[in-house]
């Protein structure tokens, strides 16, 4: 059974239709990476995975579930699916260790000694053991995406959606959130993850998935859509993002005159 | 002539400040202090009010002020979600109660409930009496303001952290109660003990539901003592009183907003 299966997905706000047919699906184990040009729907389509978009029409199913079926139970689903974001979101009020196992103790029901005793696993997993008491605004950017990894860990998801985990840190703090990320896919997690780096999405992922306007161009290994990408749209995306330097004032319409 | 906007206002500054010192000066000019400081200083009439002053009249001003308080946040903050509702028959009636009660005057709404309860519900009584009346007279109205306040600090905090929530598996109302709520009530902590501070000087319109000796509060106390003693020193010492409780609640207030600008 698939972890995720989603057929003809489309999903509109108002008259702005943001993905217009989406099918995909995504393996037990595998690390999909979703690539695209900003605005393409690829944010949309990870949050239809877990509700927080309600899909307009067509069918998901996370490990077989119908998440579109109003009879199901989507806290239930939501419990299985972590989700990492671009911003963190990270509760400002509670301590990393508080942040770690709230949802531990009030979904879960776990006692207060085993969600201490998962949390303090899950953050020695994401290098944070020493930063258990402090606050959230106390830690730096890698951190705080560290803890928030951490957090989506100790609910044991089966399947880890990455909304653009690295977009918001300063470039020196990417290397470090990557390589959690690393670890956990060569510990066998699913993940469906968002991203602009490149270089992870070509050594990490079992497969790549270009987005453009709200529909998947093209997906494959790594090695054929970095290498050899069948479609324009591709090459000129992987033109844009692995050379910006290089890109022509002609291709964006700009002319210097002078 | 056509002056800068920077300017006029300066210049209206400084005429201001200029009106306001020559008020002073007239006052002081004119006033005669002897028999001023003999009517407003009087040790002995401030003498007889103690100790009922702060055992009785301070007292109950503060209970006055903390019943009605609680029964506003708790209104106010069923009031503030109900604006935030997906339903939209629940924002409806929020929004119509606030705009009523916030729109009309206090001793207005504190008579309403002392004398139109009673006689709308002849064979009932409200619980508590004086106090009951209280709590709820000055308590509906605090209500429309705190909803207001309430419901800006809920949506202060940023929609990511409900959605962070969900994805953890909590549902909407755990999510509020656990996440949401407690990072708004930081946010709006400076206003609501601002609406203390106002609560406590309306609780001077308490008299108007006639109160007994047991029940009085701080102005009614000085306004009594005064008649009885023909000499307005009690209304320097209540006067006083009151700043006992707002002065240092508005510390707080400055303390707390210098804290929450510091961690922007
Ligand atoms: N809640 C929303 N309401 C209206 N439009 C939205 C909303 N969320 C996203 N959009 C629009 O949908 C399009 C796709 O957005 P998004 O999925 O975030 O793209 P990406 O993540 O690929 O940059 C954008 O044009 C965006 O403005
Ligand atoms: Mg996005």
């Amino acid at each position: 059974m698939s972890t995720i299966e989603i057929t003809g997905l489309h999903k509109s706000f108002g008259k702005l239709e943001v993905l217009r047919g989406i099918d995909l699906r995504v393996e037990p184990g595998e690390v999909v990476c979703v690539i695209g040009p900003s605005g393409s729907g690829k944010s949309t389509l990870l949050r239809c995975v877990n509700l927080l978009e309600e899909p307009t029409s067509g069918s998901i199913r996370v490990a077989g579930v119908e998440v579109t079926d109003p009879d199901t139970d989507i806290d239930a689903v939501r419990r299985g699916i972590g989700m990492v974001f671009q911003q963190f979101n990270l509760f400002g009020h509670l301590t990393v260790r508080e942040n770690v196992t709230i949802a531990q103790r009030r979904v879960l029901k776990r006692g207060r000694a085993e969600a201490d005793r998962v949390a303090a696993e899950n953050l020695s997993r994401v290098g944070l053991t020493d930063k258990a008491a402090s606050y959230p605004a106390q830690l730096s950017g890698g951190q705080q995406q560290r803890v928030a990894i951490a957090r989506a860990l100790a609910m044991d998801p089966k399947l880890m959606l990455f909304d653009e985990p690295t977009s918001a840190l300063d470039p020196e703090l990417v290397g470090e959130v990557l390589a959690v990320m690393r670890g956990l896919a060569a510990e066998g997690m699913t993940m469906l993850v968002v991203t602009h780096e490149m270089a992870f999405a070509r050594e990490v992922a079992s497969r790549v998935v270009f987005m453009d306007a709200g529909a998947i161009v093209e997906q494959g290994p790594p090695a054929e859509v970095f290498g050899k990408p069948r479609e324009a749209r591709t090459r000129e995306f992987l033109h844009r993002v692995l050379e910006p330097t290089h890109v022509s004032e002609t291709e964006i319409g700009a002319h210097l005159t002078d | 002539m056509k002056l800068s906007r920077r300017r006029r206002q300066r210049i209206v500054r400084v005429a201001g400040y200029l009106v306001f010192v020559l008020v002073i000066l007239v006052v002081v000019a004119a006033a005669d202090w002897g028999r001023l400081s003999d009517a407003f200083f009087r040790g002995d009439v401030a003498r007889s009010m103690f100790p009922e002053a702060i055992t009785v009249a301070l007292r109950n001003t503060i209970i006055y002020t903390l019943l009605a308080f609680v029964f506003g946040l708790t209104l106010g903050l069923v009031l503030a979600l109900m604006r935030l509702s997906s339903i939209l028959p629940y924002r409806w009636a929020a929004t119509a109660y606030i705009e009523l009660f916030r729109g009309l005057p206090a001793l207005l709404v504190l008579f309403m409930v002392g004398y139109g309860i009673p006689l709308a519900f002849p064979d009932r009584e409200i619980p508590g009496g004086v106090y009951g009346s209280v709590t709820i007279g000055l308590g509906l109205t605090a209500a429309a303001y705190m909803a207001e306040t309430i419901r800006a600090g809920i949506q202060a905090v940023p929609k990511g952290q409900l959605e962070a929530a969900r994805t953890l598996g909590m549902s909407h109302t755990r999510a509020m109660v656990s996440i949401v709520l407690p990072q708004a009530f930081r946010i709006v902590i400076p206003p609501l003990t601002n609406e203390i501070i106002l609560l406590t000087k309306d609780t001077s319109l308490v008299y108007v539901l006639g109160v007994t000796p047991a029940t009085i509060e701080l102005t009614k106390f000085a306004g009594d003592t005064l008649n009885t003693r023909v000499n307005p020193t009690p209304l320097v010492v209540a006067g006083l009183l009151y700043l006992v409780i707002t002065l240092p609640l508005s510390q707080v207030v400055r303390a707390l907003e210098r804290r929450a600008g510091r961690e922007r």
